[in-house]
C-alpha cells in the first residue's frame, strides 16, 4: 500500500474541449515523441513494422459514434491519459511505492526504478490510462510532462505538455484546477466542464469541456423572414434591381 | 511520505536546426532537436507563419520518417523484370550515364519522347524550369489528379481558390461553411482557425457525406449525396438572389457582374464581353448612362441597363444570372431529392449566410483608395467564409461546382473582405496573368516557354498542325481544354497505348504510380510491364525518384535516390506553391539539418548534376561546365527576371540586404537559417483586404515583384473564355472541335455556373457512392508507412452506413465483395451512422503491396488492407458509340475519383483481401522487430 497526500498545494492537469478536437491525434504523437527521449524508459514499439504493432503511449485518442435520439449520428473524438486523481487508486494499490502523488502539484507520478511492473496500478486505474512497456517491463504513464513545465531550459511559454503545446485545434488546455481564478478553472466554470466517470468516486483532477448541441439551426420558419422574395415574379426582378441601386 | 527527487530540468538538446516540415504539403516550421548529432524531437516554430507553434501527428512523427527502415540507400539498375523488385546497386555516376545515353539522343531528335511528370513536387518552379530547358513540352505534377477543378475555377472566376491561395479571415469570420472537405488540405491551419471561431462561439457548418475529422466538430453537418454540390450551392444563390440578399454594391464596383454581353445569337460574337479597342471591358455607368471602360474613376457600373450598338442588343453579366439563377430549376425543391437534403433546410442555410452576411456586417477602420481613384473611409465585412477542396472537386462537375461555390461567395460580397475569404500573396492574380501553356518544340533546344498555364479560347489549345493533341496527357485539348495542371493519371495509359504518340522514357518523381496514385492499379501494372511483339517493353524506359521502397520502385529501370526531408535543401517559393498568409507574403527553406548516412542525393540536386551532363541550356555555363553545384547553389544564384530570385528574403540592394526585388546575395541561405528557416513581409494595414482592388495592395506587390505593374481586374462571374470555346463547339472560328465534342463542349462548358449529373453510363446496377480519405494523421504523408502512425491507422475497413449494412444482413467484421463496371474487390467491413446513407467509404492508401515500404508481408497494410483504386478506371465504361471517354472533368481533366458507383454483396471471408498480387522484393529488406527510439544518454 502506498499513500497519497492529504492534500497537495496545487493541482495541476488538463481541461480537454470535445467540442473542438477534430481527432488528429497530434497529442498522441507529440507525447510518444516527447516521452520517447524524455522522463525514464523510452516508450519502445513491438514488432513496429510487421503484422501486430503495439506500442506504449500514454495519451490514446478514441473515437465514439454518438446517435441522438432525435437528429443525425455524430462521432465525438475523445482524447485520454492519466486523469491525475485527488483519489488515485493506483497510487494506493501499489505493493512498493513506486506510484505516487506529488505534495507539490498533485501529478501522479511512477518512480521507474522502484517499479517492479507487476501491474496491479494498472488495474485498479478504472480508465485504462497505464501502460505496461513491453521493453522496459515498467509502468509507463502521462507525467504531464513533469519534466517539460518546470524545466529552465525551455522558454517560459513552452513549459506545459507536449501535448498542450502541438495541439492545433486548441483543444487541450493546462493548468492549476485547484485555483479557481485560474484560466482553466475559469474555462471550466464557464462551459459546464465534467468529471470522467464521477461515479468512480476518484475525483480526477482533468476535466472535459462537453461538445455544444449540434444540429441546432433554427427551422426555417424561424429564418424565413431572411429570404423573403422581393418581387412575386420573376420578371419583377430588374425593377426591383433599378430601385435598389438607386438606394446605394 | 519519501518523494523521489527527480530532475525537473533536464537538458532538452543539444542544439535546435528549425527548418520545414515535408510530412504532408502544409509546409509548417519545424524545431528539430538535436542530440549527439541525431535527430531527438521534432516540435512546432511558434514563430511560422503556417502553423505558429502546433504540429499535427506527422510532424511529430517525422522521426519515424527520417529514421524509417523503407529509406532506399543507393542508385539503382534494375535486374530482374520489371516489376519483380529486383536490382543492383550502382553509383550515381553509373546512374548520371545510364540515364544521359537515354536522354541525350531523345532530346537531339524529339524532346516529346521524354514525359517527365513530378507529382507531389514541391519544386515545380525548378522542375518545370529543367523540363523547359530539356524542351519537351511533357511537363505536369500531380494536379490533374489531385485538385486542379478548384485551382482552376478559382483562377478563372477570381485570381485565386482555396488553401495556397487564400484562407478564411479567421479573426473576423462569425460563419464558416466547409465542402468536401473531411480531413484533408490544408492541415494545420484549418485547425487552428476551427478552434480560434469555435472559441468566439461563431458556426461551423460541415457539408459532406461523411461525418468525420472537421465535419464531426461542425456545428450543423450536411450529409450531401455525393456530386451533387453545385446543385445545392446553386439552390442557394437562387434563394439569396431572390431575396435580393446580394452586395449590390460589390457585385457593381468589383465583378463583371455589370459588364455588357453580346445578345445577338446570330453574332459571332454572341455572348462575348461587350471591349473597347484597348480590350477593356465595358459598361454603362450609372452617373452619366453612357458606355465607358469598367476602370474609369468616378465611375459607378450599372448591373440594370442595356445598350444597344449597330443593331445589336447587351446586356450585362447580372441580367444572365438573374434569367439563370432565378429558374425554378433552382428552387430548393426541385435539387432537395437530388442532393439528399430538404428543402427547408436549404433555405434555412441560406436565410443564415444572408442573415450573418447582412446583418452581421462589420467595419474596420481602414481608409483605402481603390483602383478607381475612389477613397473608402471604411472597410465593410461580410463576415461568411467558405473553405472547400477536394471532395467538391475530384467530380466530373468539379470544376463548375466549385465555380458555383465561388459566385456565392461573390454574390455575398465575402470575398477578400473583413470577416470573408482572402487571398495570400501572390495571389490575387487573375488568369490573364498567368502564362499560357507553351507546345512549342526545337531538338535540340528548350521548350518556347513555359508548360503550363491558362487559356483563354481556342487559340490556345496545346494542338499540333493536325490537331492532334501536342501533350501525351492530352491536356488543353478539347477533350479537356482547360487542364491547368496537366494530365497526370492518363500519361502512363496514353504512352502504353501510342495515343497520341509513343514515348521513349518515363521519368517520374513523388508518384506511386504503380499504387494508390493511380486509377486503374491493376491495368497500370500490366502497362508499365506490358512488352510488344520484339519482347521490349512497350514504354520502353523508366527512371524514378524517390526517398523510400514505394511500390513504384519495382516498376522503374533507373531508380534515383532521395534523401529524407531532414537532409536536404529545398525552397519553398514564390515562384511556385509558397506559404503566404492573408496579411503577409512568405517563403521559406529546407536545409541539411543532417547529413544523409546513405549514398543519396536530393533530387533536385540529381537534376543539377544531370542537367548540367545533358548540357542544358541553364544548367552549364559558357564554357559548358555545370553552372549549379547542387539545388542549394540554384536556390542563391538563379534569377528567373533581374532581382527576382527563387527566394525573396535577403535580397541584395544596392547599399543592404533587402526584400521582394534584388540582386543575388551568397549568404541567403545562411540569412533564413538564422531566421529560423523562413521570411516574412507584413503587408501594411489598409493594404491588406479588398486587395485585387486596393491601390496600396497593388503598389506594395509590384514593390516586392509579385508583379511588375499594378493589376486590377473585375472577378469573373461569367468566364468569358468558356463560351469562347462554346463558340467554337456551335461553329464559330477556325479552330473546330471534332464532331464529336461538339455537343459536349456546348453542354458543359457554360460561361455561368451549371451543375449536371456526373452519373456514368454503363452504370446500371451500381447505386451506392464510394468515397475515399485520408485519416487527418496521414493526410498528404506519402512517405512511408510511419511506425507511429500506422498504430494508429493501420486497417482500412470499408465503412458502410447503417441502412445498407441492415440490407445486406452485415455486421462489424464481416466482408463485403464490392463491383464497379470495371473490377471487383473483396474487403472487411464495419458500420458507420454518421454516414450518407448512400454512401460508402474508406481511408485512401493503408492498403499496401506485400514487399513495399520495408514491411511484413503479413502487415495488416497487407492482407486487410485494400485500395478503392481497383475499381475506378481512367476510362468511363463503354457507351454505345464505340469510343472510350475518359472518367475526368470534361472542362479541366481532373480524375473524377469520387464519381465511383458500386455495387455491395456480402461474402465468404477470404484469407487475405482482394485482388491479391504477389509480394515484391524489396530493395531494402525489412524494418526491425522492435523500436525504443532514445537517442540521448
Amino acid at each position: 500500500m502506498t499513500t497519497l497526500p492529504n492534500a497537495t498545494d496545487k493541482k495541476l492537469g488538463l481541461v480537454i474541449d470535445l467540442d473542438t478536437c477534430v481527432g488528429c491525434h497530434a497529442c498522441v504523437i507529440s507525447c510518444k515523441g516527447w516521452n520517447t527521449e524524455n522522463y525514464g524508459a523510452p516508450l519502445s514499439d513491438q514488432d513496429p513494422y510487421g503484422a501486430n504493432p503495439s506500442g506504449t503511449f500514454l495519451n490514446r485518442v478514441h473515437s465514439y459514434e454518438v446517435q441522438p435520439a432525435q437528429g443525425e449520428a455524430q462521432l465525438i473524438h475523445f482524447p485520454k491519459s492519466c486523469l491525475h486523481c485527488e483519489d488515485a487508486p493506483c497510487v494506493t494499490v501499489c505493493p512498493t511505492g513506486a506510484s505516487y502523488k506529488r505534495v507539490e502539484d498533485g501529478i501522479v507520478l511512477v518512480n521507474e526504478s522502484d517499479c517492479i511492473g507487476c501491474g496491479l496500478c494498472a488495474w485498479a486505474c478504472p480508465y485504462g490510462a497505464r501502460e505496461m512497456d513491453a521493453e522496459e517491463k515498467v509502468m509507463k504513464k502521462c507525467t504531464l510532462c513533469v519534466d517539460r513545465i518546470y524545466n529552465d531550459n525551455l522558454p517560459e511559454v513552452d513549459r506545459v505538455p507536449s501535448c498542450v503545446r502541438t495541439c492545433p485545434a486548441g483543444a487541450r488546455h493546462f493548468g492549476d484546477l485547484g485555483d479557481p481564478d485560474s484560466a482553466v478553472s475559469k474555462l471550466v466554470a464557464e462551459r459546464g466542464g465534467v468529471d470522467l466517470m464521477p461515479e468512480q468516486g476518484t475525483k480526477p483532477v482533468n476535466k472535459y469541456l462537453p461538445p455544444r448541441p449540434k444540429d441546432a439551426l433554427p427551422e426555417f420558419d424561424v429564418l424565413a423572414p431572411f429570404l423573403e422574395p422581393v418581387v412575386e415574379e420573376p420578371k419583377g426582378f430588374l425593377g426591383w434591381l433599378d430601385k435598389a441601386l438607386e438606394k446605394i | 511520505m519519501n518523494q523521489p527527487v527527480i530532475d525537473l530540468s533536464p537538458k532538452v538538446s543539444d542544439e535546435i536546426r528549425k527548418t520545414t516540415c515535408y510530412m504532408c504539403a502544409c509546409r509548417c516550421g519545424i524545431d528539430v532537436h538535436l542530440k549527439d548529432g541525431k535527430v531527438a524531437y521534432i516540435e512546432g516554430n511558434r514563430d511560422h507563419p503556417v502553423n505558429q507553434g502546433v504540429l499535427c501527428a506527422k510532424g511529430s512523427a517525422g522521426i519515424m520518417q527520417h529514421n524509417a527502415p523503407s529509406r532506399l540507400k543507393s542508385p539503382l539498375k534494375r535486374t530482374g523484370p520489371r516489376g519483380s523488385g529486383e536490382f543492383e546497386e550502382i553509383s550515381w555516376d553509373e546512374a548520371y550515364q545510364i540515364a544521359a545515353d537515354w536522354l541525350e539522343p531523345i532530346r537531339r531528335e524529339n524532346p516529346e519522347k521524354l514525359a517527365f511528370f513530378t507529382g507531389r513536387d514541391q519544386s515545380q518552379s525548378f522542375t518545370s524550369f529543367w523540363a523547359q530547358a530539356f524542351g519537351t513540352p511533357n511537363y505536369a505534377a500531380h494536379g490533374g489528379f489531385c485538385s486542379v477543378n478548384m485551382a482552376a475555377a478559382g483562377i478563372y472566376t477570381m485570381g485565386g481558390a482555396f488553401w495556397e491561395f487564400g484562407q478564411p479571415d479567421w479573426d473576423h469570420t462569425k460563419l464558416f461553411m466547409l465542402f468536401g472537405v473531411a480531413e484533408d488540405h490544408d492541415s494545420n491551419p484549418i485547425k487552428m482557425g476551427i478552434g480560434k471561431i469555435k472559441g468566439r462561439g461563431a458556426r461551423v457548418i460541415g457539408v459532406n457525406p461523411i461525418r468525420t475529422g472537421y465535419n464531426a466538430v461542425a456545428d450543423d453537418w450536411v450529409g450531401i449525396t455525393p456530386g451533387t454540390d453545385g446543385l445545392f450551392i446553386l439552390a442557394m444563390v437562387h434563394c439569396l438572389m431572390k431575396a435580393g440578399k446580394i452586395d449590390l454594391n460589390y457585385l457593381a464596383q468589383y465583378t463583371d457582374a455589370p459588364v455588357l454581353l453580346n445578345c445577338d445569337e446570330k453574332s459571332p460574337d454572341f455572348g462575348l464581353y461587350l471591349r473597347d479597342e484597348n480590350g477593356k471591358q465595358l459598361v454603362i455607368d450609372r452617373e452619366t448612362g453612357k458606355l465607358t471602360p469598367f476602370d474609369q474613376p468616378g465611375v459607378r457600373p450599372d448591373l440594370s441597363a442595356t445598350h444597344r450598338a449597330k443593331g445589336v442588343t447587351h446586356r450585362p453579366v447580372f441580367h444572365q444570372m438573374a434569367d439563370m439563377y432565378l429558374s425554378d430549376e433552382y428552387a430548393p425543391e426541385a435539387v432537395a431529392d437530388r442532393c439528399g437534403i430538404p428543402a427547408d433546410r436549404i433555405r434555412a442555410i441560406a436565410a443564415e449566410l444572408a442573415r450573418v452576411a447582412f446583418d452581421e456586417a462589420i467595419e474596420l477602420n481602414h481608409a483605402w483608395t481603390d483602383f478607381r481613384g475612389e477613397k473608402h473611409t471604411k472597410m465593410t465585412g461580410r463576415p461568411v467564409s467558405f473553405h472547400a477542396m477536394r471532395g467538391i472537386s475530384a467530380h466530373a462537375n468539379g470544376f463548375q461546382t466549385c465555380r458555383a461555390l465561388h459566385v456565392l461567395q461573390i454574390i455575398l460580397g465575402t470575398v477578400e473582405v473583413p470577416g470573408g475569404f482572402r487571398f495570400k500573396p501572390p495571389y490575387p492574380k487573375p488568369a490573364t496573368a498567368h502564362p499560357k501553356p507553351h507546345v512549342g518544340m526545337t531538338p535540340g533546344a528548350p521548350l518556347n516557354g513555359p508548360h503550363l498555364g491558362f487559356v483563354h479560347g481556342p487559340d490556345d489549345l496545346a494542338l499540333k498542325d493536325d490537331g492532334t493533341p501536342a501533350r501525351i496527357d492530352k491536356a488543353f485539348t478539347w477533350e479537356n481544354p482547360m487542364s491547368s495542371h496537366g494530365l497526370m493519371h492518363m500519361v502512363i495509359s496514353n504512352a502504353h497505348a501510342g495515343d497520341p504518340y509513343k514515348i521513349d522514357t518515363l521519368f517520374m518523381y513523388m508518384a506511386n504510380m504503380s499504387w494508390n496514385s493511380s486509377m486503374n492499379t491493376g491495368g497500370v501494372m500490366e502497362m508499365l510491364t506490358d512488352k510488344d511483339e520484339n519482347g521490349d517493353y512497350v514504354i520502353p524506359r523508366i527512371i524514378y525518384s524517390d526517398a523510400y521502397s514505394s511500390e513504384m520502385v519495382a516498376y522503374a529501370d533507373l531508380i534515383l535516390p532521395d534523401t529524407t526531408y531532414l537532409e536536404r535543401h529545398d525552397c519553398i517559393s514564390l515562384l511556385d506553391r509558397p506559404i503566404c498568409e492573408a496579411d503577409a507574403a512568405a517563403d521559406a527553406i529546407r536545409w541539411p539539418v543532417v547529413e544523409p548516412d546513405r549514398n543519396v542525393k536530393g533530387f533536385q540536386s540529381a537534376l543539377c548534376d544531370l542537367g548540367a551532363k545533358l548540357g542544358l541550356p541553364g544548367f552549364v555555363n559558357d564554357d559548358g561546365s555545370q553552372k549549379y553545384a547542387d539545388y542549394a547553389d540554384y536556390i542563391i544564384n538563379h534569377e528567373r527576371r533581374p532581382g527576382i530570385g527563387p527566394l525573396a528574403g535577403w535580397r541584395m540592394g544596392e547599399n543592404e540586404l533587402q526584400s521582394g526585388r534584388g540582386g543575388v546575395n551568397a549568404a541567403q541561405i545562411d540569412n533564413y537559417i538564422e531566421n529560423g528557416g523562413f521570411f516574412v513581409e507584413h503587408i501594411p494595414d489598409g493594404a491588406n483586404y479588398y486587395k485585387p482592388w486596393n491601390k496600396a495592395y497593388q503598389d506594395w506587390a509590384v514593390g516586392m515583384g509579385l508583379y511588375d505593374s499594378p493589376q486590377p481586374y473585375l472577378f469573373s462571374l461569367y468566364v468569358e473564355p468558356m463560351r469562347k470555346f462554346q463558340l467554337a463547339a456551335e461553329g464559330h472560328g477556325m479552330r473546330q472541335p471534332p464532331e464529336h465534342l461538339r455537343q459536349r463542349i456546348k453542354d458543359t462548358m457554360s460561361p455561368l455556373p451549371i451543375w449536371y449529373e456526373t452519373d456514368q453510363e454503363g452504370n446500371e446496377g451500381y447505386t451506392v457512392n464510394a468515397l475515399t480519405q485520408r485519416p487527418m494523421a496521414m493526410y498528404h504523408s506519402w512517405g512511408s508507412q510511419n511506425a507511429w502512425l500506422r498504430q494508429l491507422h493501420g486497417r482500412n475497413p470499408l465503412y458502410l452506413p447503417t441502412k445498407l449494412m441492415r440490407e445486406h444482413e452485415l455486421t462489424d467484421g464481416d466482408w463485403a465483395r464490392v463491383s464497379s463496371p470495371h473490377g471487383e474487390i473483396t474487403v472487411p467491413v464495419m458500420e458507420m451512422a454518421a454516414l450518407n446513407e448512400n454512401t460508402v467509404w474508406t481511408w485512401n492508401a493503408i492498403g499496401k503491396r506485400k514487399g513495399a515500404w520495408a514491411l511484413d508481408k503479413d502487415a495488416p497494410e497487407a492482407t486487410k488492407g485494400f485500395l478503392l483504386n481497383h475499381l475506378i478506371h481512367e476510362l468511363l465504361p463503354p457507351k454505345k458509340d464505340g469510343m472510350r471517354w475518359a472518367n475526368s472533368d470534361p472542362i479541366t481533366g481532373q480524375a473524377a475519383w469520387f464519381d465511383l458507383k458500386v455495387k455491395i454483396e456480402k461474402a465468404v471471408a477470404p484469407k487475405e483481401s482482394r485482388p491479391e498480387y504477389p509480394p515484391i522484393k524489396s530493395p531494402v529488406g525489412q524494418g526491425p522487430d522492435h523500436l525504443a527510439w532514445k537517442v540521448g544518454k
